[in-house]
Formats: C-alpha cells, structure tokens, sequence
C-alpha cells in the first residue's frame, strides 16, 4: 500500500523558494534516507509533508488529502529536529504523550496504551530510567526518549528529522536497526539523514535532495556514487564493500565542485 | 509513593484547605460575631445585623476570593504550559491591563460614581479589547513569541493611558481612588459583582479545562504537538480567550492582583509530576487557596488601615520571584 504520496510539492521560507515541485511515494515496507547537504529543503519538506509548513501541491497520507490532525497522527509520526521537553516530567509519560491520538477526549490510557508505551521504551532501551525526569538525561539518553515516543504512537509512516544527530556509535546502529526492522514489519520510515555511512547501510533506499529539487530516488548502491557525492555535497569520497555492505566515507573537500569525474 | 495517589491526595489536601480558608474568610471581619453564630446567620432568611453582614459583607467576599484566586492559579498553569515558560502569569497578556484601564476610565469620568456597576463592566470590556489586540497580532497557529510580545506592548499602552487618566484627574479624589482601586482589594463586594462575574469566570474556567490534553503534548515542542493531533489555533484560542473571561472578570471585580498567578503553578509543580494537565485543577484550587488566606490576612495585620490584597501579594510575590530567577540561574549554568 502507499503510505505517502507527494506530487509537485512547492514550498516558499519568505521569498526564497525552498521546494521546487518535489515528487516521490513511499510504499509499505520503505526505509527511505533524506540526504543532501544543508538548506536543501529537507526539514522543510517533512514540515510541509504533515502539514506544518505552507505548500502548495498535493500530498496524500494513507490514501488520503487534508486529513484531520488526529486522524493525521494515527498514521504518520514525526520526530522533530529540535529535541524540547519543556517540563520535568518522567520518561515514561513523555512516552506517553505518542497515545494521544489514540486517547479521545479525557479517555485515560488502557492497556493497549500501556503495551505500546512499554514496547517503545524496551525498544529503545530506556527503561531503566522510565520514572527520572526526562530534563535530567543526556541529550543522547533525550534522543532515544522521544524516538520511543514516536513509536509509540504506533502509526504506519514515521518522519524522522535527523533522529541519530547526538547518539554514539553504538546507539546510531541500534536506532538504524530498528528503523530498518520496522520497515521490514511492513511500516515505512523516511529519515532526513547526515551521516551517509549510515544511510548507505541501512536504508532501502535513498532520496538526494539539493537546492529543492530531488537530482536522484533510488537504492543506495545506485545512488551513492563518487561523481554524486562530489556534485551534490562538494566532497571526495571513498566507497568500499564490507562484509556484503556498502561503506561510505567522504574524506576530503573536492577541489573543483560542480565537475565530476 | 505511587504518582496517581500522590496527586489524589494534592488535590484532596487542597480542597480541604479551601474549605476551611473560606470559612476563615467567612468568620474574618471587623464585627466580632463568634464562628458558631456567624454560620447559622448565613443560613438564617432573618434581617438582622449579623444575617446581612454575613449575607451582604461577607458572603460575597468570600466567593470573589475563591473565584478570583481560582482564576488567577489556573490561568497562571494554563499560560505558563501554553507559552511553555515559567514565567508566564495572567498579567502577561496585557488582559489585567487593559481591564484596568478601562475600569479607570470609568472613575476618572465619573461615570462609576452615577453607576457603579459602569466600573466592572468597562473592566470587562477593556479585557474583550486586549484580547482582540493580542489574537490579531499574534495572528497564525504556533506564535507564541508574537503573543508575549504583543502582550508587552499592549501593557505599556494600557499603562501609559492609565497614567494618563491620573495625571489629568479631575481633582486629587478622583486620583486616590484610581490609585486605591489598581491596588487590587476584595473590600465591600456585594452579590451583585459576584452575579456579574462568576458567568465570565465560568466560561473562562471551561475553555481553560479543554487546553489540557494539548498543554501535555505542547511539552515536546509546537512542531511535535501538531503532528500528535493537537490543534494549535484552537488551543491558542482557548487559552487566550479563557484568560481574557476570567482573568477580565476577575479584574474587574477585584482589581489587578499580581504574583499568584505566577508563583501557585510554581509551587505546585513538582508536586504533581510536571504534568501540564495535572497542575491545572491543582493550580486553581492553590490559586484559591492562597488568595483567600492573602485576603484573610489584610483584615487580621491591619483592621483599621484597608490595606490593599494586591499590595500584600505584591510584597510576598515580588521576593519570590527574585528567588525563582536565582534558582533558575543556577540551574541554567
């Protein structure tokens, strides 16, 4: 099934055009990396996707145009760049609050409610802290708080923006990997994505953004090549195989940008 | 403790507090009637001295102090998990402001002393008047930034015409009595303020409640809340309108009465787990509470003198505030 169709989205941040005419679906079972370097309208597009951002285009969610926020969210998540939490409340009920779509009116959370949040937090691993105030963490430890707050809101489609910026080695594999298997459970997941190591790892497939417009959608091998990665992000790279996986590291600035080779 | 009966018993531990304030309140005053006779000449339809001054004195001192206190705690929580900053109060608006001026107005024309309830009904509609102001500067969904600021600015105008109206006050009276009504008092209410503002208050009670779930989700963050399902114009709607009725109302019956807006929501925080939903109820019930016991103490320190209910908030209020800026700038480096 198609989980999010977007058909010549355009968006405007004041007078500069962010957007220009973006096209791609993501399909049940996607695990799709965002990359492109800074300001290539990646945030914008996932704001403008849920609809936080003003647009013009058309953007199906499930199927559908304009659903209503809480209909909204019962299909798609979102992980916000900017990790806020503005009270020092538990991580548990920070987890909590991915129900709320699901909790009409005052309705208090069931046991349907507390299964989902405790299969977040497990999945993250963080329920050894599941009753510290939430303020009190890390920023990786914070990170991994709202990712389980994301899942459990249990929607088919997931939005990340940059969901592994601030974890260590071990947790940005961990979280790839359970972004990965829950694509493979038949949900999609498309992340805005840094570091492309990870993103050719782990993902499905990978979309390149640059100056709002998509230059290439396809599977990493495909998409990740020397000469792209030195016309989009203005580096060299060395890609390599490793035990059956692609590696990618840019290491030094390309000396003449815009001229591949 | 287990969290769910920890915040049970706040809230109980409150109520009862409540209760007992407002039978303080009832039994305070500059007519010594001892407590047993005072409740059964509340209770009693005869006309004698005691029965009308509880009736007409002190009964409605009593439900303005609990409504008012109520309004100021629970839009002060309302605000504070809105605007997601701890210094939000029910001031900040500019809604007690604008309240304000328009009920000098009315003193300063003389229009309060031919019709006094001219001077509760101008508070009212100043209030009506700051929140279109804010609302249209504001503008959008998220702006939070747009509505403190335009709250400030509203303020300082609503301040300047203040000053205005004192400083070309027709003879010193007029002047004194704009200056004792801005301190903020409960003194000699009759029912009628009462039936004049509890239906604003309500209303505004009512559209504060509905914000709660959404002041949850407006912990991670508007972009977060929004894409949980939360409506961010209505919420915006709710909880500025709510303040402008019951904040409005409770300006215009009371005066403008600082500071327990800003420090009950503080107070009681930690105590019902940060909860922005939570420390609504807990926060109106505190609210409540410390208004009346503020309102007991002014006829207890000075009988005789009036002293003003917001100047007594202001001298406990100002200090704490000083320490809640100390204490968040420790935590901060």
């Amino acid at each position: 099934m198609t989980l999010l169709a977007v058909s010549d989205l355009r968006a405007s941040l004041g007078r500069r055009q962010v957007l220009r005419g973006v096209s791609f679906t993501v399909e049940e079972g996607e695990f799709v990396g965002l990359i492109g370097p800074n300001g290539a309208g990646k945030t914008t597009l996932l704001r403008a996707i849920l609809g936080l951002s003003p647009s013009q285009g058309s953007v199906q969610i499930g199927g559908h145009e304009r659903l209503k926020p809480r209909e909204q969210a019962k299909i798609v998540s979102y992980l916000p760049q900017e990790r806020e939490i503005a009270w020092p409340v538990t991580v548990e009920r920070v987890v909590a609050l991915g129900r709320a779509p699901h909790l009409p009116g005052f309705a208090v959370p069931g046991g349907e409610d507390q299964a989902a949040i405790q299969a977040a937090m497990a999945r993250m691993e963080i329920e050894s802290f599941a009753q510290r105030p939430a303020t009190e963490l890390s920023g990786g430890e914070q990170a991994r708080v709202l990712i389980a707050r994301a899942l459990a809101q249990e929607a088919p489609l997931l939005l990340a923006d940059e969901p592994a910026a601030g974890l260590d080695p071990a947790h940005q594999i961990a979280l790839m990997k359970i972004f990965a298997n829950l694509a493979r459970d038949g949900s999609g997941v498309v992340a805005c994505l840094h570091d492309l190591g990870l993103a050719a790892r782990f993902c499905t497939r990978l979309i390149i953004l640059e100056a709002g417009t998509i230059v290439a959608d396809g599977p990493p091998r495909a998409v990740l090549t020397p000469e792209r990665l030195r016309d989009t992000y203005g580096v060299a790279s060395f890609l390599g195989e490793h035990e059956g996986g692609l590696i990618v590291q840019p290491f030094d600035l390309a000396d003449h940008p815009g001229h591949g080779g | 403790m287990n969290e769910a009966l920890r915040y049970k018993l706040v809230l109980a531990v409150l109520s009862i507090g409540v209760f007992a304030l407002f039978l303080v309140s009832l039994a305070t005053g500059p007519a010594a009637i001892g407590f047993a006779d005072s409740m059964r000449a509340l209770f009693s339809s005869d006309a004698y001295e005691i029965g009308l001054i509880m009736r007409e004195i002190r009964l409605p001192r009593a439900i303005l102090g609990l409504m008012v206190g109520a309004t100021l705690g629970l839009s002060g929580a309302v605000l504070q998990g809105y605007l997601r900053n701890p210094l939000a109060e029910p001031g900040l608006l500019g809604i007690s402001a604008s309240a304000s001026l328009g009920a000098v107005l009315t003193i300063y024309t003389g229009v309060s002393l031919a019709f006094p309830l001219a001077l509760p009904m101008a508070a009212l509609a100043g209030a009506g008047i700051a929140v279109l102001v804010v609302r249209a500067m504001a503008g959008g969904a998220g702006g939070t930034l747009s509505i403190i600021l335009a709250g400030i600015a509203l303020s300082a105008f609503a301040g300047a015409m203040t000053s205005l109206a004192l400083n070309l006050s027709p003879n010193p009276f007029a002047a004194m009595e704009i200056v004792f009504w801005m301190l903020g008092s409960l003194t000699d209410r009759s029912m009628v303020h009462v039936w004049l503002a509890a239906p604003f208050m309500l209303l505004g009670w009512v559209m504060l409640a509905l914000t709660a779930r959404a002041l949850d989700a407006l912990t991670l963050g508007v972009s977060a809340a929004s894409s949980l399902g939360v409506d961010l114009r209505r919420t915006q709607f709710l909880a500025v309108g709510g303040t402008a009725a019951s904040v409005g109302a409770a300006t215009a019956v009371a005066g403008a009465i600082g500071f327990i807006g800003l420090i009950v929501p503080h107070i009681l925080r930690p105590l019902v787990g940060s909860m922005p939903s939570r420390l609504l109820p807990a926060s109106a019930l505190g609210g409540a509470a410390m208004l009346l016991a503020a309102d007991i103490l002014v006829r207890l320190i000075a009988p005789e003198r009036d002293l003003k209910l917001g100047v007594l908030t202001a001298m406990v209020g100002a200090p704490f505030f000083l320490w809640l800026i100390w204490r968040s700038r420790r935590t901060m480096v």
